[in-house]
């Protein structure tokens, strides 16, 4: 799966990013993870608040950094 | 392991942990200032009439004060908030004229959960969407002048008036500027990669069908999200009112900033424009300088500019807004708070 981090590189988004990688681990999950940064880029998502997260092409979160246990609800979801 | 998993799962559990924080919270405002007191003076036998010690008990009972303060009603405002989200907000403003269209905006700028670090994605998606640039901007002026800490902690220390009236006022200032604003044209002088970006992707509203219990969750991580941010500012703040607080001479403040120069508001807006920090900060050098006879116009003007207009949200904005609009922005933004200066120094003089 290829996850996408999108932020225009704020402290919350630096923060997405790494509780990504650390649930992507914990999982044991096949994801390449890529940091979108591109303001019209992420507009393009229909994403209005930052940071926000994209699972295989489609929005999963938006707004704030989800706690450990959320995550990897999230991605176990869409990873099924 | 963070504090949200940590919560309590079961209804009960929560609304046990609820009830005991609130009762907790209100004994420590209640017992605050008493408590300092009987430690600095009775316990630690210091002289209630030096100037360290008034300065050092100033410190204390504040920073107290003020994280308490701070914890319950961010916590209380994000629950609320949490009911409201930009996605529907946009959905609010969309198809609005200019004119009625900046008065919501203002309105929903103070209601909705936001942050300005969010700017830029948050006014694509509004201008992508059809929603006029000065509505646009009247949102994003209202939502950092309002904002929850201002108002709670100018509350606590001034009373209800002056907050009605600093909501009122900020309310004013972000109609009045992103009307003008649009006025003159903004929309000419926004980047016209703006015009041509799709909104593409489902929107996810994931706020909209929350339950009670992660609305409380959501509270509780954004008060550690705000504390962690903010208490460095904090800290100084407070550091710089204790020390005026204590030593710098009332007479001399007012001489030179407070009597009824005409320049002082222009003079307060030019400090605080450039000035970074948040409500947070600025609010103990508020009760300081306000303690020393400064007029409260002047002390709101200040406190307004410091958190309405701030370096790196221009720098940020700078990637969708051309610099005259940029200019524009902070021109007008600044008058319209030395306007509410003045105002204010009329009515409470």
């Amino acid at each position: 799966m290829i996850i996408k981090v999108l932020g225009p590189g704020c402290a919350n988004c630096a923060a997405l990013e790494r509780v990504t990688r650390e649930a992507v681990t914990d999982l044991g999950l096949d994801a390449t993870i890529e940091k979108v940064t591109d303001f019209a880029a992420i507009a393009g998502y229909g994403v209005m608040r930052t940071p926000a997260l994209v699972v295989d092409e489609k929005l999963v979160m938006a707004g704030r950094v989800p706690t450990a246990s959320h995550l990897r609800e999230l991605l176990q979801r869409d990873a099924s | 392991m963070t504090l949200v998993d940590r919560l309590p799962t079961t209804t009960r559990g929560r609304t046990l942990a609820l009830a005991g924080g609130a009762t907790t919270w209100l004994a420590a405002l209640w017992l605050n200032s008493w408590i300092w007191d009987r430690l600095l003076y009775d316990v630690g036998h210091l002289d209630p009439a030096a100037r360290v010690s008034g300065a050092l008990n100033f410190f204390l009972q504040d920073t107290v004060k003020i994280a308490l303060l701070l914890v319950g009603i961010i916590f209380v405002v994000t629950v609320l908030r949490s009911y409201l989200s930009i996605e529907r907000t946009r959905a609010l403003l969309g198809g609005r004229r200019e004119g009625v269209g900046n008065v919501v905006a203002a309105g929903l700028g103070v209601a909705t959960p936001f942050c300005s670090c969010s700017a830029v994605p948050a006014f694509i998606g509004f201008v992508a969407a059809g929603v006029p640039t000065g509505v646009t901007l009247s949102f994003l002026i209202a939502s950092p002048l309002v904002n929850e800490v201002a108002v709670a902690l100018l509350w606590s220390m001034f009373g209800w008036r002056i907050a009605g009236l600093y909501i009122a006022a900020g309310l004013v200032v972000a109609i009045g500027a992103g009307w003008l604003l649009g006025r003159l044209g903004a929309q000419r002088w926004v980047e016209s990669f703006v015009f041509e970006t799709r909104l593409g992707g489902a929107l996810v509203d994931d706020t909209a069908h929350l339950t009670f219990g992660e609305r409380i969750e959501l509270g509780a991580e954004e008060v550690g999200t705000i504390l962690r941010k903010i208490w460095p500012y904090l800290l100084v703040g407070i550091g710089i009112g204790a020390v005026i607080h204590g030593w710098a001479p009332a007479d001399l403040i007012t001489r030179y900033a407070g009597q009824a120069t005409v320049l002082a508001v222009p003079f307060a807006v030019a400090i605080g424009v450039p000035l970074y920090s948040n409500a947070a900060g600025i609010m103990p050098l508020v009760q300081a300088l306000h303690d020393k006879g400064l007029p409260m116009g002047t002390l709101l003007a200040f406190m307004m500019s410091v958190v309405a207009l701030s370096l790196p949200e221009l720098v940020l904005l700078r990637r969708v807004l051309k610099p005259q609009l940029l200019g524009a922005f902070v021109a007008v933004v600044a008058l319209a708070i030395i306007g509410v200066g003045y105002l204010f120094n009329a009515l409470l003089g």
